[in-house]
């Protein structure tokens, strides 16, 4: 069964139409990036699949359940996902193993409390209070509370902004763990980068639409793109774009009978083909 | 798999929760419980006089402020912390986990029980050591002031919860609600004496209810003799306890039905 099933998703906010007809299948087990520049529409479907946002019209199944239900039924929804929003803050007047040890008691069967500190790498600090963390270690409990339930499905919005570049890699070690506890995550970010380290596939989104759903090496078609060769000949740099490379290189070889100066053979990043994708449908 | 804690146990847990976040508050703990002790100490130091045979103004204001701590640690406190904490966000992550609503409002519940509790022994020790407030002896006095503390304890905290979802920020939320709360203290007889009141006020104070909290803590505190120079010429309890359920359904509705998690 698929952990997400969305068909014809629609939602405006007065005269804004934020959300214009989306369809989005996330399979159990499946990492899947969501991205999108800001007011593309990203948060408003996440919110909408997390509850907290009513739909216009439209079909959506979370872990085979509609989140805008309610009752007994929505609990023993929640007691299976686990959410982490964007920007939360507390009063800061509980410790960091006081607030994750209470949020474990909401749920069935919670994980580990010293391991889930220990996976978030707040060790040091479990005794202080949250008032007294830096930003990246809040955004760390608030991921520490987003997996205490043990959830089958987690939702991730923007994990990871406020970190420093080890924060990140070990938070991604974090997200590879989960993966392999055969947990479905769905990721919004920012960071390209991120999404291609982790996402098993990525879906673009601007203007309220999907505009299209790959894997992050086959996505706007950035595998079969041409490659960028570059090399140095006399006092200027040449640059040639091919479909094939080797064959150029192995002809720069002979050419130069032997070292190539300043070669590099380079293909459009992530970060390239997204802004071209987003460049285009902002025509 | 094991089954989902209880809506009640998980109840008790936020209470507790609660009460660790009060207590490390030192600001709101000072300002909470030992403000209706310091007005004792300024109202009961000016007014000396005796208002009735055997009755001083300072046994008079007593069951005033007990009323009226009622009214502060519910209400006001509630309708002022929960905006702030929608502002935070710490609502809406409590959304999303499997705690229900339910077990958020008797955590609440629990803290305004434990802090009105605290607060009633200061006002009592206060007011008979330093004050010569005399304490009920009959049995009955102490049963009607047991109800009215509790009903008057959760029709305050179900009001609070209510009306938090009328200020637009925590930030605004003190100036929205502490006027409505300081003028009615002012009309419903906790800073003076109810009768000399103009009677558009007391009929004004006499929809909302600590006009009846307070006059049912009168019934506690003071002799039945001052019951003939009420308005009513009677303590009217039984009223008292029918206003306070109608306003415990109201506020327990509109709780339940329009509570935000969320800021928009």
């Amino acid at each position: 069964m698929n952990a997400i099933e969305v068909s014809g998703l629609t939602k405006s906010y007065g005269d804004v139409h934020a959300v214009r007809g989306v369809d989005l299948t996330i399979a159990t087990g499946e990492i899947f990036a969501l991205l999108g520049p800001n007011g593309a529409g990203k948060t408003t479907i996440v919110e909408i699949l997390e509850g907290f946002r009513m739909r216009d019209a439209g079909q959506v199944r979370v872990l085979g359940f509609d989140p805008h239900d309610e009752g007994n039924a929505a609990r023993q929804w929640r007691n299976r996902i686990g959410i982490v929003l964007q920007s939360t803050s507390d009063s800061g007047d509980l410790t960091v193993i006081e607030t994750i040890e209470h949020f474990s008691g909401y749920y069935s069967n919670p994980r580990n409390v010293e391991e889930v500190i220990n996976s978030v790498g707040l060790d040091e600090k479990a005794g202080s209070l949250i008032r007294n963390l830096s930003g990246g270690q809040r955004r760390r409990l608030d991921v520490a509370l987003g997996i205490i339930g043990n959830p089958e499905l987690l939702f991730l919005d923007e994990p990871t902004t406020g970190f420093d570049p080890e924060a990140r890699r070990s938070f991604w070690a974090l997200i590879e763990k989960l993966r392999g506890n055969g947990t479905t995550i769905l990721l919004t970010t920012h960071y390209l980068d991120e999404a291609e380290a982790l996402a098993d596939r990525v879906g673009v989104i601007n203007d309220g639409k999907i505009i299209e759903v790959s894997t992050p090496a086959e996505l706007g078609g950035r595998s079969t793109a041409q490659a960028l060769v570059s090399w140095r000949d006399g006092a200027e740099i040449k640059s040639l774009a091919t479909d094939n490379p080797t064959s150029l290189v192995s002809k720069l070889t002979a050419q130069f009978n032997g070292e190539i100066p300043e070669l590099t053979v380079t293909r459009p990043s992530l970060e390239d083909i997204y802004l071209t994708m987003i460049g285009i449908t902002h025509e | 798999m094991n089954k989902i804690p209880s809506a009640i146990s998980l109840g008790i847990r936020r209470g507790g929760l609660e009460i660790k976040q009060f207590s490390r508050q030192r600001e709101s703990v000072v300002f909470t419980l030992l403000f209706p002790v310091i007005l004792l100490v300024i109202f009961g130091s000016v007014f000396t006089d005796t208002i009735a045979p055997n009755v001083t103004f300072s046994q008079y204001f007593v069951a005033g402020m007990i009323a009226s701590g009622l009214v502060n640690t519910g209400f006001q406190a509630l309708a002022i912390t929960i905006p702030l904490e929608r502002d935070f966000g710490a609502l809406k992550r409590l959304r999303g986990t499997p705690m229900p609503a339910s077990s958020y409002f008797i955590g609440k519940a629990i803290l305004v029980s434990v802090s009105m509790v605290i607060q009633i022994l200061m006002l009592l020790g206060f007011g008979a050591i330093f004050f010569g407030v005399d304490m009920p002896t009959d049995i009955n006095k102490w049963i009607t002031f047991t109800w009215l503390t509790l009903l008057g304890s959760a029709c305050s905290t179900a009001l609070g919860i209510a009306f938090s979802i009328v200020p637009k920020s925590g930030r605004g939320a003190s100036a929205v609600v502490s006027p409505i709360v300081i003028v009615l203290q002012f009309f419903s007889g906790v800073f003076l004496i109810f009768t000399q009141l103009p009677t558009w006020m007391q009929q004004f104070a006499a929809l909302f209810p600590l006009k009846w909290l307070t006059q049912g803590m009168r019934s506690v505190f003071l002799p039945d003799s001052f019951a003939t120079q009420e308005v009513a010429k009677s303590w009217e309890n039984g009223k008292t306890f029918v206003i306070l359920v109608v306003w415990l359904v109201i506020g327990v509705f509109f709780s339940v039905r329009k509570f935000k998690w969320d800021r928009d």
